[in-house]
């Protein structure tokens, strides 16, 4: 039961508390281009949500199981944009046999997953916050993903209603569109003190 | 001879300058966003890593323009990657080594460069097309527009947020720090009003673009007089 709570902990936290795009910047390049329609914005969130777990997950084990013992520390970036870009592959290869509508609606994006910062992210801070199971490590990863799709949601929505609203012509297109994500990220910190 | 040197020394300069301004990643492109908004809290960790993206973009867009013929056309991507990679674990050390405070501020943010729009996106549409010698110029353009957007940004957050800048400070004793710039709203916020500057700026089109660059880090001088008061 007690560690229960703390995988859900994790992921609560990393859901609200450490949501990546809204605390650490990660993803803000699909956030703040992709997510004009939310309909979109959610298929994109669920694949990358998929990615980040498969290559989360993956990662953890290539790197505690094999680099670390090996000491072969050093390969360490190489070896996950590798696992990353195979884990891309996998999903690509998968929605391709199996939703060809859903792989049209994709095009470009899809292959272009593997460069999504939230991805690289979660390999790189399971190993800073020195999440040390695997269990652990899968939650997290799937957190992390499911925090980007909240985040790409709500700001889709959030963009489908400012498109009809009266902008002032200098802050029109981007700047506005940061603007919201900044008091978005305000709102964001009232989960600051839910958890530790 | 001459009139395709001048033609030449032409072209180069203008591949150099196209990055540093007319196709500004940060203000123009809106491209590798998370840097610009991760590392700028102050001055001195975002010259680090826009100095350290240059080295990378520069490195990265001269072995992919030397290997331009034998890129196949599915493998592009992850070939690119892994340029990249080799070439950002190198600053990684380096950094490690020779500047650990830094390294320990910048984190995680130094291995990813490794998945900067900016890098990739220069490798697709430039050094994959194009000579060692443009694709060289090309990073550099790329890698310095990139840097003076960090800084400009960095030196408005530092300056209202602690009242220095570049660790020195700079302004009177009564001003009292603007914490809340130095939280992601920050980021967020003063990048949007820096673009929302710009696009008030360049729709005249009689603004030359040396006043443009000016310009653009008025921003710092506009919000500190209630501050000041």
């Amino acid at each position: 039961m007690d560690r229960f709570m703390t995988l859900l902990m994790g992921f609560l936290s990393v859901v609200l508390v450490n949501n990546f795009v809204f605390t650490k910047f990660l993803g803000t390049c699909p956030y703040l281009g992709v997510s004009g329609r939310i309909d979109r914005a959610f298929g994109m969130g669920l694949a990358v949500t998929f990615v980040t777990a498969l290559s989360g997950t993956l990662t953890w084990m290539v790197d505690a199981w094999v680099l670390t013992p090996l000491h072969l520390e050093i390969t360490r970036y190489i070896c996950y944009i590798v696992i990353i870009a195979g884990a891309v592959q996998l999903v690509e290869m998968y929605v391709r046999r199996f939703f060809p509508s859903l792989y049209d609606a994709f095009g470009i994006y899809l292959p272009l997953i593997s460069t999504n910062c939230v991805i690289l992210g979660i390999c790189l801070f399971l190993d800073v916050w020195g999440t040390n199971n695997l269990l652990a490590a899968v939650v997290v990863s799937t957190g992390t993903g499911i925090g980007f799709t909240v985040a790409i949601c709500i700001m889709a929505a959030i963009r489908e209603e400012l498109a009809l609203a009266d902008v002032p012509e200098a802050l029109q297109g981007a700047p506005i569109t940061l603007i919201t994500a900044g008091l978005l990220t305000l709102a964001f910190m009232g989960f600051a003190g839910m958890i530790k | 001879m001459t009139t395709s040197d001048s033609s030449t020394s032409g072209l180069y300069s203008k591949v150099l300058f196209t990055g540093i301004w007319r196709e500004n990643p940060t203000f123009r492109l809106m491209i590798g966003m998370c840097p610009p908004l991760a590392v700028t809290t102050a001055v001195k960790p975002a010259l680090t890593m826009g100095l350290s993206v240059i080295f990378v973009l520069i490195c990265s867009n001269l072995v992919v323009s030397l290997m331009r013929k034998i890129l196949k056309p599915h493998l592009r991507i992850i070939m690119f990657t892994v340029t990249i990679a080799t070439f950002v674990t190198i600053c990684d050390l380096f950094l490690k080594a020779y500047l650990p405070k830094m390294s320990e501020i910048l984190g995680a943010y130094v291995p990813l460069i490794i998945v900067n729009c900016i890098i990739i996106f220069r490798a697709e549409a430039c050094a994959s097309k194009s000579g060692p010698v443009v694709s060289i110029l090309d990073g550099l353009g790329m890698g310095v527009g990139f840097t003076l957007a960090l800084c400009i940004l960095s030196a408005v957050r530092e300056l209202l947020a602690t009242g220095h800048v570049f660790d020195i400070p700079v302004m009177p004793t009564a001003f009292v720090p603007w914490l809340a710039l130095q939280m992601p709203v920050g980021a967020f916020v003063t990048l949007g009003l820096i673009l929302g500057l710009i696009n008030v700026l360049t729709r005249k089109r009689t603004v030359s673009e040396e006043e443009l660059e000016a310009a653009a880090v008025q921003p710092m001088a506009e919000p500190q007089q209630p501050a000041t008061a």
